[in-house]
């Protein structure tokens, strides 16, 4: 089968976790700098709270991807091109999952639990330790960093091949850029 | 004869386990605090998220007499400078202005007035509880164990930060930080006579 676009739910699913990644990593870079104060407490509890969603969102995503899977690619592309593709895909479906891995068990490190929406506790995997906390902390930064890296190389080949190479890379996850044939 | 000698014999007896398990000889008197197995901790909540806390630096004095209970009496002096609230920018905050001001008021203490035996092992404690010059009246229970030559006094109560003025301003928000906050202590005394 060579459908040329993505199923409706892949679609939602990528613009919806596009949205709520851009939205996380911007309020993750403005908070970590703010001084103590309970509006800083409530962004923090939101932004766990939001990245605990992107992270069902991901197993969800992942189900889905499993059981639906992506349409062709070109048949020009170069095979170097596709596998580049490929690998470029597992390493962002990889960060989307260890991202807020690396966040949950930071904060059990940090010694402040993760209750979602402030009513489900979710187990501390990891016990109170200082130093272990500083490094995920650490290592949840460097990830995320990462991750904002691979989004723009994403968005550049992304629009690479739908002004450049002109083929419907981009319209198979935005269906209404679809060229006539 | 021999049945009188019997009945004479177990009067002694009796009487002299009546001395040993009755008399205030076996009473004891708790005193003096052991600073290392006690414990002074305490549960706040963050976004709805409880928090654990504790106070390394406190003393009591303690009169606690297992005969006469109801004499008994406590004070306490907490060092509000030595919380460890979870993390260091936690630490440095609390102890701030909004928080303890401890640099105005760096202790926190506690008077007793009266200890009601509640049956069992169970007590209650009243007295007035001061911090950063407010006072409140306040009821705690708590249990007594004698151990070898030790006695521990444990209990939890709990209070509303905001009756002290503890995290005024713009903390004085208590949906992201609780008013109420629990306070445990594990208390454990020589015995001081016997």
């Amino acid at each position: 089968m060579s459908a040329l676009r993505y199923t409706r739910t892949a679609l939602w699913l990528h613009w919806l976790m596009a949205l709520l990644l851009l939205v996380l990593f911007a309020v993750g870079l403005y908070m970590v700098d703010l001084p103590l104060s309970p509006q800083k407490l409530k962004i923090y509890s939101w932004h766990k709270w939001a990245g605990v969603t992107a992270f069902l969102l991901v197993l969800l995503r992942l189900a889905w991807r499993i059981g639906h899977p992506a349409p062709a690619l070109p048949p020009a592309m170069p095979a170097w091109q596709k596998s580049a593709a490929h690998g470029m895909h597992h390493l962002l479906y990889l960060l989307m999952i260890a991202i807020p891995l690396s966040g949950w068990l930071m904060s059990s490190a940090k010694g402040f639990q993760t209750v979602y929406f402030g009513v489900l506790p979710l187990p501390d995997l990891v016990s109170k330790n200082k130093e272990i906390g500083e490094t995920l902390g650490e290592v949840h930064e460097i990830l995320a960093n990462g991750l904002a890296l691979l989004v723009a190389a994403h968005i550049a080949a992304a629009l690479k091949h739908h002004f450049l190479d002109r083929d419907d890379v981009l319209s198979r996850m935005l269906p209404f850029l679809a060229r006539q044939r | 004869m021999r049945l009188l000698n019997k009945l004479t014999h177990g009067a002694v007896w009796l009487t002299f386990w009546a001395v040993v398990f009755l008399s205030p000889a076996n009473a004891a008197e708790f005193g003096t605090l052991q600073a290392d197995k006690s414990s002074l901790t305490f549960v706040s909540k963050q976004m709805g998220v409880p928090m654990d806390g504790r106070f390394r630096k406190f003393s009591a004095n303690i009169v606690f007499d297992t005969a006469k209970p109801t004499t008994a009496s406590a004070r306490f002096e907490l060092d509000l400078a030595s919380v460890d609230a979870g993390s260091s920018e936690a630490d440095s905050e609390v102890i701030g202005k909004p928080w303890f001001n401890v640099k105005s008021f760096p202790t926190a203490t506690f008077v007793s007035s009266a200890v009601r035996p509640l049956g069992g092992d169970r007590f209650e404690l009243s007295g007035k509880l001061t911090i950063k010059g407010k006072t409140q009246d306040l009821v705690a229970p708590f249990t007594f164990r004698q151990e070898n030559n030790s006695g521990v006094f444990a209990g939890s109560f709990v209070i509303k930060r905001l009756d002290f003025a503890v995290g005024d301003g713009i903390w004085s928000d208590v949906a992201t930080v609780a008013n109420e906050v629990q306070i445990k202590f594990h208390l454990v005394a020589t015995a001081t006579r016997k």
